[in-house]
């Protein structure tokens, strides 16, 4: 913890930098050129077969209609950026405990898998409207149905990141008299870091998913809610470019995860492949 | 030092059988005498091990360390596994000083200690590496101080060496014993290889499974310090020719010249 040695040799540093060097244009440019022509195909044949507005508009009509209503879009963005935010924070605080409790204790595990098996068993759409009922139509039953889209995978994957544990360091820190604590805050825990930055890959894009869901059944503001009021309006543009804000909102928040993995946990990124 | 009087270990199997892994070993082990222990899978080294660990107790009879007896994991004894089981997160450093961190037994002098260790075992150099930067071997060194850091007078050693290359492996070998010159530990060391027995020891443990029992004890007289040049003496060859008879039978053993 407090000392930290020589700097790295030059020679074992040098070939991973060209790799990542290359691996950037891979995971950036080449995405980027895909999607730029992908826009252009979508903006041409809209053009050439003189696509109805309604059915399908083009890209710049698209844009057109929504900065027509910037702010108000800005404010819907906003407003399902805190859903999700705060959706995303309620499920690792969910998660993290219930992962650690669930792998402490078989007979804890037992009693409570089937309720989460539940939980992930009810459609949630389905759920919403209920929820609205129960809760208030506040914020409170997005930010709940929110977390119950996003948090199972997280406390399925932290459960067997903590699991994953070589049995022999389990001995080692049996043999070092060490408490469970001590055992779970240095040995199980970091871990399980890669299975834990797995697991809030796939709950920062659920978390998205989740805050929608809840926006068409109980908002006054979201990008959910502006997908419905524009599309009961025939404004089909700006129902479109709400939806580009949300994937685009979807994968820049999946990225953030990606990167403050690399960052934090450099030893830990390397070795995970999906999205990585 | 290590006294074990008919110790007995059965484990209850998933479907509910009895297995028995130690039946009546009884074993005196003196200190900084290295003992290694041979014998075809399942003969009950590894639990033999554990049981002088401290991580599991025996059935019935008595181990005990200096007249103590063991029913927990002792502090003053190191364990290196098969496998390096570093921490992939932490430098070489680090992961030396896990145990005393584990201990809360860190100091001002733990990192001189550790130091010394890495020296010892040839990584100066490589402190401020991670595990993923070193070859097997080298994650064997670190494992090896590792388990020396808080200084324990027994170090317990399950086939540390049988996850490497055969030359690395015959390298590994010497560098303990010449650890082992600088450092006298009473050392119980876990093997597959009866070579490996052989040249380290002061005397081996055959073993022989289904119920885990020792077979007989075979005394090492080689002089010391050892080198490869002991695998050529006729004692050696005695020694692996005995153990080999005592676990394939002697029918499917010509010479020992030939099996070695």
């Amino acid at each position: 913890m407090s000392v930290q040695a020589a700097p790295p040799l030059e020679e074992r540093q040098k070939p991973p930098r060209r790799r990542k060097k290359s691996a950037a244009l891979y995971e950036v440019v080449v995405p980027l050129i895909a999607t730029a022509g992908l826009f252009l195909l979508w903006e041409g044949a809209c053009r050439a077969f003189d696509i109805p507005g309604y059915l399908l508009p083009a890209p710049t009509d698209i844009w057109k209609d929504t900065m027509a209503i910037g702010p108000t879009v800005a404010g819907h963005t906003m407003a399902t950026f805190k859903t999700v935010m705060l959706g995303f924070v309620v499920s690792i605080l969910i998660s993290l405990p219930l992962a650690v409790v669930l792998t402490a204790s078989p007979a804890i595990a037992a009693a409570v898998y089937p309720f989460l098996v539940w939980t992930q068993s009810i459609p949630k759409v389905a759920l919403a409207p209920i929820l609205v009922v129960l809760l208030g139509t506040n914020e409170l039953p997005r930010i709940v149905i929110t977390v119950l889209v996003a948090f199972f995978p997280l406390v399925i994957s932290i459960a067997t990141g903590l699991l994953s544990v070589p049995p022999e360091l389990i001995e080692l820190s049996r043999a070092c008299r060490a408490s469970k604590l001590s055992e779970l805050l240095r040995i199980r825990l970091p871990y399980a870091i890669p299975f834990i930055f797995a697991g809030l890959k796939v709950a920062i894009s659920l978390a998205v998913v989740g805050a929608v869901v809840a926006e068409f059944v109980n908002a006054d503001a979201g990008l959910g809610f502006l997908i419905q009021t524009s599309t009961a309006f025939f404004k089909v543009p700006v129902a479109f470019g709400a939806l580009i804000i949300l994937s685009v909102m979807g994968v820049v928040l999946f990225q953030i995860v990606v990167a403050a993995e690399r960052v934090f946990f450099p030893w830990s990124s390397s070795n995970t492949t999906p999205g990585a | 030092m290590i006294s074990l009087n008919r110790v007995t270990r059965i484990f209850n199997s998933r479907d509910g059988d009895q297995v028995t892994a130690l039946q009546d070993v009884s074993l005196e082990i003196g200190r900084n005498e290295f003992i290694t222990l041979v014998g075809p899978s399942g003969c009950g080294k590894s639990t033999l091990l554990r049981i002088v660990a401290g991580l599991i107790l025996p059935t019935a009879g008595r181990a005990s360390i200096g007249g103590e007896e063991i029913t927990e994991p002792r502090a003053e004894t190191g364990i290196v596994f098969q496998a390096p089981t570093l921490l992939p997160w932490a430098s070489v450093l680090d992961n030396v000083l896990f145990p005393l961190r584990m201990m809360h037994r860190i100091d001002s002098t733990s990192t001189d200690k550790a130091m010394a260790l890495i020296k010892l075992v040839g990584l100066t150099g490589f402190e401020g590496k991670s595990p993923r930067e070193l070859s097997g071997g080298m994650q064997q060194r670190v494992a090896i101080c590792r388990a020396l850091v808080h200084d324990p007078d027994i170090l317990l050693m399950d086939e540390p060496f049988g996850a490497l290359d055969a030359l690395t492996r015959e390298e590994m070998t010497m560098e303990l014993l010449r650890i082992w010159s600088e450092r006298p530990k009473t050392v119980l060391f876990v093997t597959h290889s009866i070579t490996e027995a052989v040249v380290l020891a002061d005397r081996v443990v055959v073993m022989s499974p289904r119920p885990g029992r020792i077979a007989e004890i075979i005394d090492i007289g080689l002089p010391r310090p050892r080198s490869f040049e002991t695998e050529t003496t006729p004692e050696f060859h005695e020694a692996s020719h005995r153990i080999r008879q005592l676990i394939f039978g002697t029918r499917h053993v010509s010479s020992g010249r030939a099996a070695a």
